[in-house]
């Protein structure tokens, strides 16, 4: 596994999230969760202009295997979808942190960092499930 | 931790995710599962199938045994070596197993049944063979490969002892071989060509390494699924198990109605069922809208009725999602599938979805 990008922070079930400095956030799945599932198949994005709650199902992420929600880390509203992954789910999988983003989302209130983790808090987490 | 095939050092080595599968700790993939799928569809891929269970039944009776033990009839195979897919019934109908035997003599035959359920198996066939007064030998010190792929039989031939090579290259398709102390046979569970090789554990390892180095892709149970799944080849405890007869899983095929007086185990349930109106239907069904099938998801036909899907998943030689279902009895050709609250079209389509590398339904 490669290193963990460190200007992102991380969840607990292994999203992704990208401060864009405009107030935005790019959201996807780690290189983790990518791999766990295997080679991607389907994407089911959300409509741009919804809602989401912090922790609510946002996405799903279908591979040969099996289908995994993606979670909203922060609460938000939905300002732009990964079209390319409808024709192309295996971008996940090549560039999880790049090409393979999933949302982009606009935020209710402001990003609480304390709500997530750091690289080398989600790095502790990876190391744990590797035992 | 759970058992271990003579092949796992392999498995490991090639970098594969190891899980467990019916109480074996087995490859899934070596990282790409759609990668080895299309090995197997274009070239070669060899599958570690060692956790599967051979049993051998000798005895005077073995014929008379076997036309009672299973629904398919033994007294079809003539020729030496020839295998026979069939099902294992109880007294109900419900399927307990399905599996292969091969023809040796009249006296002499080689069952491969699942690894899940081995046990019961094991239990029920020396249970009925008491009767008939068989030996029933499991054969665990021995390894299993199946290599598959157009390609395979050309790749993995120079793996065979020099003196039976010929001989196995010329089996043709659901036919076996001794060949020393080993065992080919032209069977498969992919719909490709291939060869089921059965040798020594000793031998695994050395095996294994001339076929990867010949440039065989090592291939694991997903892929696995994923191919026989396309080939609409059912699967064990999700097509079918002790509560569904082969009648409402698609393998009516395998059942032997004549002779009408060969008594076999589940024969009676199973004729109730035979000219019901009612009797489901085992279908192929081709996604049309977006998304993936899944098993035990709900197909909806309308004015008709329900039924659940029994496996589903991606095609990666199609490119769009299959499932085997079972549905309700009646003439439709659409009908729909619920994901995630939605209803998704489906078509009906005859199976299989994949044969030999081609694509043989429309999409």
């Amino acid at each position: 596994m490669n290193e963990l990008p460190g200007d992102l922070l991380y969840t607990n079930d292994h999203e992704w999230l990208r401060r864009e400095g405009d107030g935005s956030v790019t959201v996807g799945i780690t290189e983790h969760a990518a791999t766990s599932l295997g080679d991607l198949v389907y994407v089911e994005l959300p409509e741009v202009g919804q809602d989401v709650d912090a922790g609510g199902e946002m996405a799903v992420v279908e591979s040969v295997k099996a289908a995994s929600d993606v979670y909203a880390p922060i609460a938000g509203s939905i300002a732009a979808v990964n079209d390319d992954l409808a024709d192309d789910p295996e971008k996940i999988n090549a560039d999880p942190y790049g090409d393979g983003w999933i949302v982009r989302m606009t935020l209710s209130d402001g990003l609480d960092e304390s709500e997530l983790m750091t690289p080398d808090a989600y790095q502790e987490l990876l190391d744990e499930l590797d035992d | 931790m759970g058992s271990k095939t003579p092949h796992y050092d392999k498995h490991v080595e090639a970098g594969a995710r190891i899980v467990d599968f019916g109480g074996w700790d087995m490859p899934l993939h070596y990282g790409s599962q759609k990668e080895e799928h299309f090995a197997v569809r274009q070239n070669a891929g060899v599958f570690d199938v060692s956790h599967m269970t051979i049993v051998d039944l000798a005895g005077e009776r073995a014929r008379d045994f076997l036309r009672y033990l299973v629904a398919n009839d033994v007294a079809k195979l003539k020729e030496y070596g020839k295998a026979l897919y069939t099902c294992m019934l109880n007294a109900d109908g419900g399927v307990i197993d399905d599996l292969i035997v091969y023809y040796m003599s009249d006296t002499d035959y080689r069952m491969v049944v699942n690894a899940a359920t081995r046990e019961k198996d094991l239990a029920w066939i020396r249970e009925q063979a008491r009767a008939f007064d068989i030996d029933v030998v499991e054969r665990s010190e021995l390894a299993m490969i199946a290599v598959q792929g157009p390609n395979a039989r050309a790749l993995a031939a120079p793996c065979i002892d020099a003196e039976f090579r010929e001989a196995a290259l010329a089996l043709k398709p659901f036919f076996g071989m001794e060949a020393g102390e080993w065992f080919v046979a032209r069977t498969g569970y992919t719909g490709e060509d291939g060869w089921e090789i059965v040798m020594p554990a000793a031998e695994a390892h050395s095996v294994w390494d001339r076929l990867l180095a010949a440039g065989v892709a090592p291939a694991g149970l997903g892929a696995r699924d994923t191919l026989r799944l396309e080939a609409a080849m059912n699967l064990y405890g999700s097509d079918m198990d002790e509560t569904i007869s082969p009648l409402e899983a698609g393998l009516e095929w395998t059942v032997a109605w004549e002779p009408a007086d060969r008594d076999f185990i589940g024969r009676s349930a199973i004729e109730t069922l035979r000219n019901s109106p009612h009797r489901q239907r085992f279908v192929g069904l081709l996604l049309e809208d977006k998304g993936v099938l899944r098993n035990h998801q709900r197909v909806v036909v309308d004015g008709v009725g329900e039924g659940e899907i029994t496996s589903g998943g991606f095609s990666p030689t199609i490119g769009r999602s299959i499932a085997l279902a079972r549905v309700p009895a009646g003439d439709y050709d659409r009908a729909q599938v619920e994901v995630r609250g939605k209803l998704l079209n489906v078509r009906i389509v005859k199976t299989p979805f994949v044969r030999n590398g081609q694509i043989r339904i429309d999409v």
